[in-house]
């Protein structure tokens, strides 16, 4: 027997996990570069934070995806961060430790975090 | 908790199953493990997407890129390039009928397939896991259940059901809400719901796939359904033909029981709901009300007449609310987002969207759910994507055996209720099924009636006896032994059984005739008078023809006939012997110069 | 006070109580409505579609199952109505045999009077496939035919309702759909207990008796044989019908000569035997009562209630009395007592009975039945084969000069008369018990309590000091139901009457053939039973025991009721059955 408010958290923890399937595209997406380069350079150690991280705030909202290689392999990992109604950020040389952080003022405050993002990189 | 960036959505519906989709799940396990991307990637198997033709289907999200065919060797494809590199595997992506494109940067909802469509009765279809009653919860479930325990009276969900048009998708088309009234107004110290899984029209399994996709859904709306009229107890009677659907039933039963949305007391508001699953043997009156609700009782399956209705009378002698799969699928939709959201869709007096299962002659066989009013022509040819290889289109059949066959002139049609039976159709349980010129109308009338007569209960007499000679009338028709008069005979059977027969089956049993006589009358008349099919079907009219113009002698085709009746000599022109001919189209098959023809 | 209801059936006004059926208010309104799966009150299903009427809804609906409702505008008669009965009718004549003019049912039959009746010019309008079924008549009492079944299914109601059987029902489906039992076996091997009410619910000849005239023929024409003849109570109270005379028309004087002239060497009486009964039944009964025997006793006169009994309530067995039916006893006697007072060696001697019954023929097959290896009963023919052999044989039943029966066992009292209506055993058991056990005359032989046709009726006699609690019941289903109560120590009771056949004997499942249209206004069970109420009244004797040649049997033969003679010839055992065997 599970009570209303049980169910309801049943509800967004799950659709935390489901809702990359559906098709609204009203979440922020997590956009890791997967191809050969990324992997390479550790690409998949962040997307795993990413998971954890997200899955850990319980942020139905937020997907997390892969992509190719975008033509700047050495700057990879490399990390779209794409909030609806916002201006894409990218982040560079992302490490696993630098996730909780991201996900923490970019994802759920509002607020890129401005020195890992590309622009401070170059 | 487990986040996955990736979901891979593998299509568990019956067609897919049958294609093979079961395969498919295990080698994508087996690789994902063998690249370590089995804590990224989730295979999950869903109800079914609706496009049968595409089988098997895969769609991997959250790009949602459509694969379709895919075969277990194009996994390791799937797994290599696209999972793990991201790069979308595009020989594999769906090709639209209706644009010829195949374009793996579209998403689910730019495929003409469904693009027209609107889907509420599927909408989980497809998209959870029907196992998993956590996903159901999250796609909004059981929020309607509560809504109506906690915030709503009897009297209002009722009065939301009847002020949203909903009707009886079954193929009655009777509002639902006023049956709900009715039972709810009926006194007894017990009432029953009960939820009609008989699907048997040849052709249509959307109910097969919303309890295989979104079993959830029809628990839910028998809870709230007995909350409304005051029921404790729901059974649902499904064929045992339906394996799958029986097992995600009893599997989400138990889980809602589990999370106690079935049994005492369910959120603490003292109302007490459960449900049981009857299986039926898979007889098609068994889709009637009564005889559903004798058979429910461990009766021989056949109908009894009404009054008194179920809502009276029904269920063990107690007053019953009988609605069918679809129309259940509909109901928590319409509490959640009211009666309003609903009756915007459809037409004056249909409301909502309707489920079709479309076969025969069309490029997408499938499942497809539209709004009420969609015109044929949009449903055949856009979502459809017409008629394969060429052909022309001849009729459309709708409402399974009840229903009738329609022309080409009536496909501007807005489909709903009351459209298709002034048609000459009915809407019934959704089966749609395209003809093209090769389709002979008569044969199509004998093959619908062939399924009446073996599926008529045998109780009254009319269906009993009139079926079956009406069936022998057209046999003879189609062998080419129609007499003058046969038309005149069937038109008088048809009208006594319409009339007389004791149930709904019986009173429609002879619309398919009725109607293929009323727009192609004249092929009746070919059949009996010149003894010729026109579209070439009937085998028993079909005479084989070597032109011998265009024969050179290759016996190729004497070699091949079974039955000796093609002679010549090497190099020479052959003929074929009428009267031994067994008309098996072999020759013609194995002809290489196009010189034998059939008329 | 009942509600009412106003409807107008082909412009007639009619007012009825609620829940009255269309059909019915029809009736009232003098509108006859052609039927041929309706039975009033047992089968009623709205299968055969002939009663369609117009009550101005979608479809037309059959007015045996619609209920006539307020304000209801019936029309039961158009051209278009016409066109479908008639077209229904030939529906069904293209899967029936029309074999009419070698049919048992031939001119008795429903479907060819509708067939007459509604203008049916082409019996061969829709010929096409038919279904060959084999007839099946391993059955001592009953010939199912299918091919001349029309599945109206009232032989399955009024076996799974009327009687709580069941051995009968629809089999497969749509157009090969039959009446079976189950597996197909045949209904000899069924749990069946031959009543015969199945066919008398058939409107055609699907079903009927086996025909044992050419057995009795063939007796007759054997110049060694010497054939003793007796009919049952009931018959003389519905024979008459077989030839035109009203229901309840007691023929016993002409039957009695009918019999002689059919050339019976003796025409002894059932009605002795019924007397004799009572003399040996009374008597087990007073012994289980002072004795502390197995109580409730139970009659043991009706051989369906006994197959019924040994069948499906084994356990009441012992409650079962051990007398013999009324006709075996006087077969018994025939081929003791009258073969030793005529000198007639018993061997050359055949007992054929005229019964109201088809049970009685597997009655008379039973192996305890008999003596020294003879059958008590060597040939038992219904009412209705009795009713054609007089029509063979060219006598003109109703001109017929009464006459009596042949001495020796030919003399009754009303008791006797009154075994064939249910109840009837228990008064005359009772006029007899009542004056063994208190020496008293009594004075008012009439027990009104056990009257009548509802299937149980209860009474609590007065007898001396004690007070005895009966219970009487007709057909097996109420029998059921009476055992149950008795079961479950709910009733208790001292003595039980149970006959198989609703109404007892004279609505017996060898009864002259009642149309479903005369049963829905008739209750034949109460008019025949009237025939047999007077001739009771009308008898100077009314109880067994002052019968002059009852006491005569004892004085001369048998000793005393209970003797150990009597046990030999008039007593019996019981066997527990099977539902069904392999």
């Amino acid at each position: 027997m599970k009570s209303l408010a049980e169910l309801e958290a049943i509800r967004k923890a799950t659709l935390s996990r489901i809702n990359l399937r559906t098709e609204g595209d009203n979440g922020t997406r997590v956009v890791i570069g997967m191809a050969t380069c990324g992997i390479a350079a550790g690409a998949r150690p962040v997307m795993h934070a990413f998971m954890d991280e997200i899955a850990k705030r319980q942020l139905s909202d937020v997907t997390v995806s892969q992509t190719g290689c975008i033509g700047m392999c050495r700057l990879e990992p490399m990390v779209d961060v794409i909030v609806p109604g916002k201006e894409k950020v990218t982040y560079v040389h992302v490490k696993p430790e630098m996730v909780p952080r991201i996900v923490a003022e970019h994802i759920v405050n509002g607020r890129p975090v401005d020195e890992y993002t590309i622009g401070a990189a170059e | 908790m487990d986040i996955y960036r990736a979901h891979v959505l593998v299509c568990g519906g019956t067609g897919c199953s049958s294609s093979g989709s079961a395969k498919l799940i295990d080698r994508f396990n087996d690789k994902l493990a063998e690249n370590h991307l089995e804590k990224e990637v989730k295979v999950i198997r869903t109800g079914c997407f609706g496009l049968c033709e595409a089988g098997p289907v895969v769609i991997v999200y959250p790009d949602g890129t459509f694969y379709s065919h895919v075969k277990p060797e194009n996994v390791d494809e799937i797994v290599s390039e696209h999972l793990l590199k991201g790069r979308k595997v595009e020989h594999l992506v769906y090709t639209d009928h209706a644009t010829h494109e195949q374009n793996a940067e579209k998403k689910l909802d730019d495929i003409t397939f469904y693009k027209y469509q609107h889907r509420i009765a599927l909408r989980n279809c497809g998209v959870i896991d029907p196992e998993n009653i956590d996903e159901y919860l999250a796609m909004d479930g059981y929020k309607a259940l509560e809504k109506a325990l906690t915030q709503m009276t009897r009297e209002q969900v009722i009065d939301e059901i009847l002020k949203s048009g909903l009707r009886g998708r079954g193929g009655g088309g009777f509002p639902t809400g006023l049956k709900w009234k009715f039972t709810y107004q009926s006194q007894a110290d017990q009432k029953f719901v009960a939820c009609n899984a008989d699907e048997g029209d040849p052709g249509a399994f959307m109910d097969r796939s919303i309890l295989e996709g979104d079993p959830h859904a029809i628990i839910e709306a028998m809870a709230i359904a007995g909350y409304a009229i005051g029921a404790s107890q729901g059974y649902i009677y499904v064929r045992a033909e339906y394996p799958i659907a029986v097992k995600r039933l009893s599997i989400a039963i138990d889980q809602a029981r589990e999370y106690g949305l079935l049994g005492k007391n369910i959120f603490e508001t003292g109302f007490d709901f459960d449900l049981n699953i009857r299986l039926g043997a898979g007889a098609f009156v068994c889709g009637e009300e009564t005889a559903l609700m004798h058979s429910i009782e461990g009766k021989r399956g056949e109908p009894t007449a009404r009054p008194p209705f179920p809502a009276v009378k029904g269920l063990f002698e107690k007053p019953t609310m009988l609605n069918n799969v679809e129309t259940y699928a509909n109901v928590a939709q319409i509490i959640l987002h009211g009666a309003d959201w609903f009756a915007a869709m459809g037409t004056e007096k249909s409301k909502g969207t309707k489920v079709f299962a479309l076969g025969g002659k069309i490029n997408n066989t499938g499942l497809v759910e539209i709004p009420m009013g969609t015109p044929l022509r949009t449903i055949i040819y856009d979502i459809g994507g017409g008629c394969p290889n060429g052909k022309k289109f001849k009729a459309v059949q709708t409402g399974g055996p009840s229903g009738g066959c329609l022309p080409e002139s009536l496909l501007d049609t807005p489909v709903d209720y009351d459209n298709l039976i002034a048609a000459g159709s009915m809407m019934g349980s959704g089966g749609m099924i395209v003809m093209d010129e090769d389709n002979c109308m008569v044969d199509i009338a004998r093959f619908y009636l062939d399924f009446i007569v073996d599926e008529s209960c045998g109780k009254c007499a009319p269906c009993r006896i009139g079926t079956k000679r009406m069936l022998e009338i057209l046999n003879r028709i189609v062998e080419g032994k129609g007499e003058e008069g046969d038309i005149e005979k069937l038109e008088n059977l048809a009208e006594t059984i319409k009339s007389t027969a004791l149930c709904g089956l019986g009173q429609t049993a002879p619309n398919p005739v009725l109607s293929t006589i009323k727009f192609f009358r004249s092929e009746y008349e070919a059949h009996i008078r010149e003894k010729r099919c026109p579209a070439h079907h009937c085998k028993s009219l079909l005479q084989y023809k070597i032109d011998p113009e265009k024969c050179r002698g290759c016996t190729a085709c004497a070699r091949a006939c079974p039955a000796d009746a093609i002679t010549g000599t090497v190099k020479q022109p052959h003929v074929i012997d009428t009267a031994k001919c067994l008309k098996c189209g072999t020759c013609m098959e194995k002809c290489r110069f196009g010189a034998i023809s059939r008329e | 006070m009942e509600k009412m209801i106003s409807l107008t059936i082909d412009g007639i006004a009619v007012e009825v109580p609620a829940g009255t059926s269309v059909l019915e208010a029809a009736r009232k309104a003098g509108v006859h409505i052609p039927t041929l799966c309706y039975l009033k009150d047992i089968n009623e299903i709205g299968a055969c579609r002939m009663c369609v009427v117009d009550a101005g809804g979608r479809n037309l609906q059959a007015a045996c199952v619609l209920p006539a409702a307020d304000g209801m505008n019936v029309k039961t008669n158009t051209p278009k109505i016409r066109n479908y009965r008639r077209t229904l009718l030939q529906l069904v004549l293209s899967s029936h045999d029309k074999k009419c003019l070698t049919c048992v049912r031939s001119q008795d039959c429903e479907l060819q009077r509708l067939c007459k009746e509604l203008g049916v010019e082409d019996g061969d309008a829709f010929k096409g496939a038919m279904n060959e079924y084999e007839i099946d008549d391993v059955s001592p009492s009953i010939v199912r035919d299918n091919n001349k079944c029309i599945l109206c299914r009232r032989c399955v109601a009024v076996c799974s309702k009327v009687q709580g059987i069941g051995v009968i029902g629809p089999v497969m489906r749509g157009f090969k759909t039959a009446i079976e039992s189950p597996w197909g076996l045949k209904l000899n091997d069924m749990a069946c207990i031959n009543c015969g009410q199945c066919i008398n619910a058939c409107p055609v000849g699907a079903l009927h008796e086996k025909d044992d005239t050419a057995k009795v023929w063939a007796a007759l024409q054997d110049p060694t044989k010497h054939v003793v003849v007796q009919p049952a109570p009931a018959v003389r109270a519905a024979l008459g019908e077989e030839f035109g005379l009203p229901m309840g028309t007691s023929v016993t004087g002409k039957m009695a000569t009918a019999l002689r002239r059919l050339g019976f060497d003796r025409v002894f009486d059932t009605d002795f035997g019924a007397d004799l009964t009572i003399m040996e039944e009374a008597n087990e009964l007073v012994e289980r009562v002072q004795n502390g025997g197995v109580l409730p006793m139970i009659t043991s006169c009706s051989p369906g209630w006994i197959k019924f009994c040994e069948t499906y309530y084994p356990d009441f067995i012992p409650n079962l009395s051990s007398c013999k039916s009324p006709h075996e006893m006087l077969g018994a006697m025939a081929k003791s007592y009258y073969a030793e007072k005529a000198g007639i060696d018993p061997k050359n001697i055949v007992t054929v009975s005229v019964m109201p019954c088809t049970a009685k023929k597997f009655e008379a097959a039973r192996p305890e039945l008999g003596h020294d290896g003879m059958a008590d009963v060597d040939i038992v023919i219904t009412t209705r084969e009795l009713a054609r052999m007089i029509k063979e044989a060219g006598i003109t039943f109703e001109k017929l000069p009464d006459s009596d029966f042949d001495p020796l066992m030919g003399q009754s009292t009303g008791a006797g008369v009154i075994f064939g209506a249910t109840g009837g055993v228990m008064e005359a058991a009772l006029r007899t018990a009542y004056e063994t056990l208190t020496g008293e005359t009594l004075a008012k032989v009439e027990f009104h309590d056990v009257r009548g046709t509802a299937g149980i009726k209860e009474a609590t006699v007065k007898i001396g000091d004690m007070d005895v609690n009966v219970a009487v019941c007709s057909s097996t289903g109420m029998a059921a139901k009476l055992l149950d109560s008795v079961r479950s120590g709910e009733k208790n009771y001292a003595f039980i009457e149970v006959m198989a056949c609703p109404g007892g004997c004279v609505n017996g499942g060898g009864q002259p053939i009642v149309s479903a249209d005369v049963r829905a206004e008739v209750d034949v069970r109460a008019v025949r039973a009237q025939a047999l109420y007077q001739e009771d009244a009308d008898k100077p004797l009314r109880k067994s025991h002052e019968n002059p040649e009852i006491k005569a049997i004892y004085a001369d033969y048998l000793g005393k009721p209970g003797s150990h003679l009597a046990h030999e010839l008039l007593h019996t055992s019981y066997t527990k059955r099977l539902k069904y065997t392999d």
